[in-house]
């Protein structure tokens, strides 16, 4: 047994250690570290509770959005207030246009770089991967820099800016949209589509949705080699990526864009691999385990979570908390959102194989495909003359915002008392995907995924560690909040 | 110009300065780079290189094997626990990043905080700072941080402090294509270090609400087009910036996206004392006037323009959409 510390490792958002036990050429067991502590929720106890909408989307600069929207929610909650239609659909524009962005970044600028590291040299997709990705020169990875930069302008407009707009507020959008800006956001939605459908997928956005499974999938893939998608999937199948970084098991959504009567436009749940079906989402169930964090306190619900440095503790390994649901490790994500959606071709890649490599960079570009097609639905709705947002009181109280990020589910669990912030709590995306072990021993979705790993001879960052890493897109600021 | 070598790293703070720089308006990022004069070393969301890779590289340039000409640093310096620098190990290392910021400074040209957290602590300071979360050459706006108030780089120059939160894209480039061309002295900087090109205007400049600030015309909540330094916490007209005139993510800005300025630019912004969205008064009058102006002047030409207020702008203040539009006038003489 040899043991290797694997960091720092770029290309997520923050700092990330992996420390792995090898045996036989294959990792035996790993552990997540989390190196770095930032004290959000230490740094909100006794401000005026609406200060937070300044304070929380600086948590992270990669889904600052994301942030804004669940303490939103969670303050509207105290306030009794629901945004108006408009204000609803303008913080939907805003936050798909982030999470579409965040895939785009992860998809380009994170992971299919890996292939072009010269250990794939023999392979007869190299010198394409190369042509497409490397980081400097890659055709495809500038071209999609230039994409998400055209395409964060429709941030500019709706907020004001990108990362952290204020326009998010808990009774809607501080930011109406004029006619005229609507026609001109519903013009680069469209650009926007050319470039998925040219460079991302080389076919209809109507065609990759309504791949009905993976048969289909891969008669679509035989049928021709374009866009990046289809030579993903080819260099996947070479690589039997399908093997690399199996999930627990147990897939998690908190429902994204709210349709306004309880239902969403990705639907809440749990998705349960062992009966392949849909189980209904009780949020009473998380509990934070601090068992193996460099926080003191015991396991609690987030409603009444604490959040206290302990930097010596014996056996703590990283500053991520454990969250676990009833005792369960969950995994959440874009894969999580598609499958319990019931999008058809996801649902019908994981309940073959569950998650690992291949279906959760499948799940993100077909989410990438459904955004797409969503906003210039939101934007054709938007009512003039009706308002975008609605004054509410905030009361004391305890309240809960829940959202899903690009990486998943974030909720803000929130208590207000004599108007300041008495206790503010943050479950993250990265939170849950990457926890460290808890009190029973249970490892976190990551550290059993790399669990198998082929480590070849003198790998020092192991390249199959990489693609399991990154495969889950983690947010290491968001999770050190 | 000479291309610099730049090292590009990340501690307390959120990623959102890099974030934000990948907005850069250019349809070529990478070549827009190397036009500034930027050869990257290394930075955490755009290099392949990883782990042993990018420990190796920092031991070369500590050893002076590879010239270091900009380290840009983004996000504050954790002293805490207890001044051990604990609170941020560098993955792998086994070292405080900050021992490893203070190491490399030392044998940097130039040292370029990006970002307020990086700057002065920023929000990463805010509160308790349970971090002890510092800026390079600043805590707050006291002189100091992490490298002292004499430290220079070998280049003569202190920190330069690219504050913002986020930064704009185009400071930290036009930053670095002033530093490879050798265009940046200390008469560059201002006061607080912060580069004049963009911190010698005022975010109020070429605010679209002018008009309604003009006559005192005030929105009174969210979503409301009126002026919102009465009533909704905007600093536009005190905030070191420019904005409004260079804008964000194509037409965007705080202002223009329906909220106030925050001052994100300003050491201690993070801790306004009193909250962000409303705008602290003194018998009635904002505590926190235009800079430059005297406040009886403010006065008096507050009272009397609102008096003056044409009904078109009264109403469109508190309006989401213009509810008036402007009189239509022939402005050719007769």
């Amino acid at each position: 047994m040899t043991r290797l510390i694997v960091g720092p490792f770029n290309r997520v958002e923050g700092d990330l250690e992996v420390q792995l036990d090898i045996a036989d050429g294959h990792v035996a067991s790993a552990r997540v570290v989390a190196p770095m502590y930032r004290g959000f929720e230490q740094m909100l106890v006794g401000r005026d509770p609406m200060d937070a909408l300044v304070i929380v989307p600086r948590i992270c600069g990669i889904c600052s959005v994301s942030q804004s929207v669940a303490a939103a929610r969670a303050l509207a909650s105290l306030a009794g207030v629901q945004p108006p239609a408009n204000g609803r659909r303008a913080t939907h524009l805003m936050l798909a246009t982030e999470n579409l962005a965040d895939h785009l970044s992860h998809f380009y600028l994170f992971f299919m770089p890996d292939f072009t590291r010269p250990c794939y040299a023999g392979r007869p997709w190299h010198a394409e991967a190369v042509r497409r990705f490397d980081p400097r020169e890659g055709a495809h990875s500038r071209a999609a820099t230039a994409a998400r930069q055209r395409w964060f302008t429709l941030l500019g407009t709706l907020g004001g800016r990108w990362p952290h707009t204020h326009t998010v507020q808990p009774g809607g959008s501080a930011r109406a949209i004029e006619p005229a800006e609507r026609l001109r956001l519903l013009g680069k939605i469209a650009e926007f589509r050319a470039f998925a459908e040219e460079t991302i997928f080389g076919a209809p956005l109507d065609e990759v949705l309504a791949l009905p499974d993976e048969a289909a999938l891969q008669a679509w893939c035989d049928h021709q080699d374009r866009g990046d998608l289809r030579f993903f999937l080819h260099i996947a199948d070479d690589l039997q990526l399908e093997r690399l970084g199996p999930g627990p098991g147990l897939l998690m959504s908190y429902g994204a864009y709210p349709n306004g009567d309880g239902t969403h436009a990705f639907s809440q749940g749990l998705w349960r691999q062992a009966t392949a079906a849909v189980e209904p989402l009780d949020p009473r169930g998380i509990v934070e385990d601090l068992t193996h964090t460099r926080l003191a306190g015991p396991a609690l619900h987030p409603a009444e979570g604490q959040t206290h440095p302990d930097p010596d503790k014996p056996g703590a390994y990283t500053w991520n908390k454990a969250p676990r649901l009833r005792g369960e490790v969950v995994e959440t994500g874009a894969v999580a959102r598609q499958t319990i959606d019931g999008q058809p071709l996801v649902r019908a890649a994981v309940a073959r194989s569950g998650t690992h490599v291949r279906t959760r960079v499948l799940a993100r570009l077909i989410e990438i495909a459904r955004i797409v097609t969503l906003m210039p639905q939101w934007l054709a709705a938007l009512e003039a003359d009706a308002p975008y947002h609605a004054e509410g009181a905030l009361q004391d109280g305890a309240g809960m915002g829940l959202n899903e990020a690009a990486r998943g589910a974030l909720g803000h669990w929130i208590d207000v008392r004599q108007g300041r912030i008495a206790n503010w709590q943050i479950v993250a995306p990265t939170s849950w995907n990457f926890s460290p072990r808890d009190a029973v021993g249970t490892p976190g979705a990551l550290e059993a995924a790399l669990v198998g790993a082929p480590v070849g001879d003198g790998e020092q960052a192991p390249v199959a560690v990489q693609h399991i890493v990154r495969s889950f897109d983690p947010c290491m600021v968001c999770t050190v909040h | 110009m000479t291309m610099l070598n730049v090292l590009w790293l990340q501690s307390g703070g959120c990623g959102g300065c890099s974030m934000s720089l990948l907005c850069a308006d250019t349809p070529d990022f990478q070549r827009q780079l190397q036009a500034c004069g930027v050869h990257l070393l290394w930075h955490p969301s755009l290099s392949i290189e990883t782990g042993h890779e990018l420990t190796a590289l920092l031991q070369r340039l500590l050893d002076g094997d590879e010239r270091l000409d900009v380290l840009c640093i983004e996000g504050a310096v954790l002293r805490g626990p207890h001044g051990t620098g604990r609170f941020h190990v560098l993955a792998g290392t086994d070292q405080p990043m900050m021992a490893w910021i203070e190491r490399l400074a030392a044998v940097a040209g130039h040292v370029v905080a990006v970002g307020s957290c990086a700057a002065w602590g920023g929000i990463s300071a805010t509160g308790a700072n349970p971090t002890e979360a510092c800026g390079l050459q600043h805590d707050d706006e006291r002189v100091g941080g992490l490298l002292g108030a004499a430290w220079r780089g070998r280049a003569g120059l202190p920190v330069v402090n690219v504050a913002g939160c986020p930064t704009h894209p185009g400071w930290v480039l036009d930053t670095l294509a002033a530093l490879s061309h050798g265009l940046m002295t200390e008469r560059d900087l201002d006061a607080l270090q912060r580069p004049r090109f963009y911190a010698d205007k005022l975010v109020h400049h070429g605010c679209t609400r002018n008009e309604f600030y003009e006559f005192k015309a005030s929105a009174e909540a969210p979503s409301d087009l009126g002026c919102m330094m009465e009533h909704m916490g905007c600093k536009g007209t005190q905030a070191h910036a420019d904005c409004n005139t260079r804008l964000w993510n194509g037409e965007g800005s705080c202002t223009r996206g329906g909220y106030a300025c925050v001052s994100c630019t300003e050491p201690g912004f993070q801790d306004p004392g009193h909250a962000f969205d409303r705008t602290p008064k003194l018998a009635g009058i904002p505590i926190g006037l235009p800079t430059d102006m005297p406040k009886a002047w403010f006065v008096a030409l507050a009272s009397l323009s609102k008096s003056a207020t044409p009904k078109r702008v009264k109403d469109n203040a508190t309006a989401d959409h213009i509810v008036v539009a402007p009189a239509i006038r022939k402005t050719r003489l007769k």
